[in-house]
């Protein structure tokens, strides 16, 4: 199968911001493909260029196989959205919503028919069909954008924080949605999120976005296996720096870093090593208050490429936002 | 370029949203109808110099008032691609796979209609008030200047919309665009006893020929001579679309 989506280089800038800093990946026809990365890190820029909504400053991309700046409209044809804030017009209801989508991308009278009735019935909104938008929950407006994205058979779907705000059981219902999406309807599938569950349940490949570059891209095992082993979370009274330069002399250590106030041990065999570090802690006066023994998550990945916790990484982007927007207004 | 059945769709939306919001409809009518009602009462007995000879004054304020409701119709649903951008539903539409100019004009389409429709229920409601509506013919041109004079405003508001942010602009426009439109137009008092700097500003306000348009159709008798005022509406129609494209395809929105 052809790949659903080349990108080559691809750049964006605000003004003297680099959102998006010369990304290259490919995404395989049929894939289901993850950008995860913090808030702020550029994943929705991405987004919005691939989706023909802006116009990249520099590099190339091709979705479904068309140009995203010299096709826009065949790229257009080839993909359906899910935006991460509600696009659906709440006057409506949401027969009438699909209706009029459908109607925008040309499909005659009883070919819309039977295909809302199939979307409404994968999403499980056929009894509310009649319901004006405004009266929907956040859930059943999200699995609504999702029927509307598949009505005109996309090649290629784009879901943007698919579960942003949503409860834990809405949350697996449309992680089952996707997967079925993908599987039954073969329609490839490129999603972001900052949730690295959400990655790593959902998404065949992942690559990890920070500051608009891919720090690392693989299968969610692939990307674990990368730190080599199991990480060890240890809260220490004291000198946690010091204990950590301790650390990286002692040859079982993969890997050791101060993050949050607490220390993140890469070493195999984690259990195994747990009595050695708490002892190794009481020599040397920092004593161990906390364990936390963790296979590998997308989260360790995260903090391994970039020195910081996906959390961490979104604080600091809204302080500099904030920054910024202070210095805007005291100009 | 041009996709008829995606400018279908915009109106049919338009449409259906229309007919639902029933009460809102009835409120953006009783403004223009306290105006006509008040206005028409309390001036009926007042001298008001330069009215055209044997045209009392609620029959001169009618088609006034009927500019009134257009303008004001017109110009707040152009702009209420604001609304739509701000919940959202813009960018469903700009994804669609359809010209930017077919989605101007779906957008004309339905708000022309739209607010045709309320032109239309205002003139009615004036019946009672002792407006004697002329014939089917007459209405029927009054009927085309409303379109055009539809046209011209949702054109405007949708220039204000493509190079608005966000709708806290909304007051500002309502209070030093639109109300001064509305109150140089004549449709209240003649232009003519307007001090003579401020005529000039009339003379370039558009909906000054759709009020006497207006008043060339349903009353027979104008300042201008009705195809010069046709003339001039189609011209600034033109114009106006050609602006509100211009601006919603440069806009990132």
């Amino acid at each position: 199968m052809d790949a659903a989506i080349t990108v080559e280089n691809l750049t964006r800038q605000f003004g003297s911001l680099t959102a998006v800093d010369a990304i290259s990946f490919t995404v395989e026809g049929g894939e289901l493909f993850a950008l995860l990365g913090p808030n702020g890190a550029g994943k929705t820029t991405i987004l919005n260029m691939l989706i023909t909504l802006l116009p990249p400053t520099s590099g190339t991309a091709r979705v479904a196989g068309f140009d995203i700046v010299r096709e826009k409209d065949a790229v257009r044809r080839h993909i359906g959205i899910v935006f991460q804030e509600p696009a659906l017009d709440k006057d409506l209801t949401g027969k009438e919503n699909l209706d009029f989508h459908a109607m925008m991308y040309g499909i005659p009278r009883a070919e819309r028919a039977r295909r809302i009735a199939g979307v409404l019935e994968l999403v499980e909104l056929t009894e509310k069909r009649d319901v004006l938008v405004q009266n929907y929950s956040g859930g059943m407006k999200r699995r609504l954008e999702i029927a509307r994205g598949l009505i005109h058979h996309p090649s290629v779907l784009f879901l943007d924080e698919p579960t942003l705000g949503l409860d834990a059981q809405t949350r697996r219902r449309i992680w089952e949605y996707i997967r079925r999406m993908n599987r039954e309807e073969g329609v490839s599938i490129i999603l972001t999120t900052h949730y690295m569950e959400e990655a790593d349940y959902l998404a065949g490949r992942v690559a990890i976005i920070d500051r608009g570059r891919i720090v690392a891209m693989g299968t969610p095992p692939e990307l674990k296996d990368i730190l080599g082993g199991d990480v060890i979370t240890l809260g220490l009274e004291g000198d946690a720096g010091g204990f950590v330069r301790l650390l990286a002399g002692i040859p079982w250590v993969k890997g050791a870093r101060e993050h949050d106030g607490e220390v993140s041990v890469t070493v195999e065999m984690g259990e195994r090593r747990v009595p050695d570090l708490v002892a190794l802690g009481l020599a040397h006066g920092v004593p161990v208050r906390s364990v936390l023994l963790r296979k590998p998550s997308l989260e360790d990945v995260f903090l391994h490429f970039t020195g910081r916790t996906i959390r961490e990484r979104e604080v600091s982007a809204n302080e500099s936002r904030k920054e910024l927007i202070t210095r805007r207004m005291l100009r | 370029m041009i996709d008829g059945i995606a400018i279908y769709v915009l109106w049919l939306r338009e449409m259906t949203r229309f007919l639902r919001a029933k009460s809102r409809v009835i409120g953006t009518l009783a403004m223009p109808l306290f105006f006509m009602a008040f206005l028409g009462f309390g001036f009926s007995r007042a001298q008001l110099p330069n009215l055209p000879p044997g045209v009392d004054y609620i029959r001169f304020l009618v088609p006034g008032i009927v500019g009134m409701t257009l303008l004001f119709s017109s110009t707040f649903s152009g702009i209420s691609v604001l609304w739509d951008r701000e919940f959202g539903f813009l960018k469903e539409i700009m994804v669609a796979p359809v010209s930017r100019v077919s989605i101007v004009l779906g957008r004309i389409a339905g708000g022309a209609t739209t607010s045709l429709i309320q032109g239309v229920a205002i003139l009615l409601l004036s019946i009672p008030l002792g407006f004697g509506v002329p014939g089917v013919a007459a209405v029927l041109l009054a009927a085309l200047v409303m379109i055009l004079i539809s046209v011209i405003f949702i054109g405007l508001g949708l220039v204000f919309a493509s190079n608005m942010r966000d709708i806290h602009g909304f007051n500002m426009i309502t209070n030093f665009v639109v109300f001064p439109i509305f109150l140089l137009s004549g449709a209240l008092f003649p232009v003519g006893n307007l001090p003579a700097p401020v005529q000039a500003f009339a003379w370039i306000d558009p909906l000054t020929y759709g009020v006497d348009a207006l008043r060339a159709a349903l009353l027979g008798t104008s300042t201008f001579p009705l195809p010069v005022d046709l003339a001039l509406l189609l011209l600034s129609s033109f114009i106006m679309v050609s602006l509100a494209a211009f601006f919603f395809e440069r806009c990132q929105c």
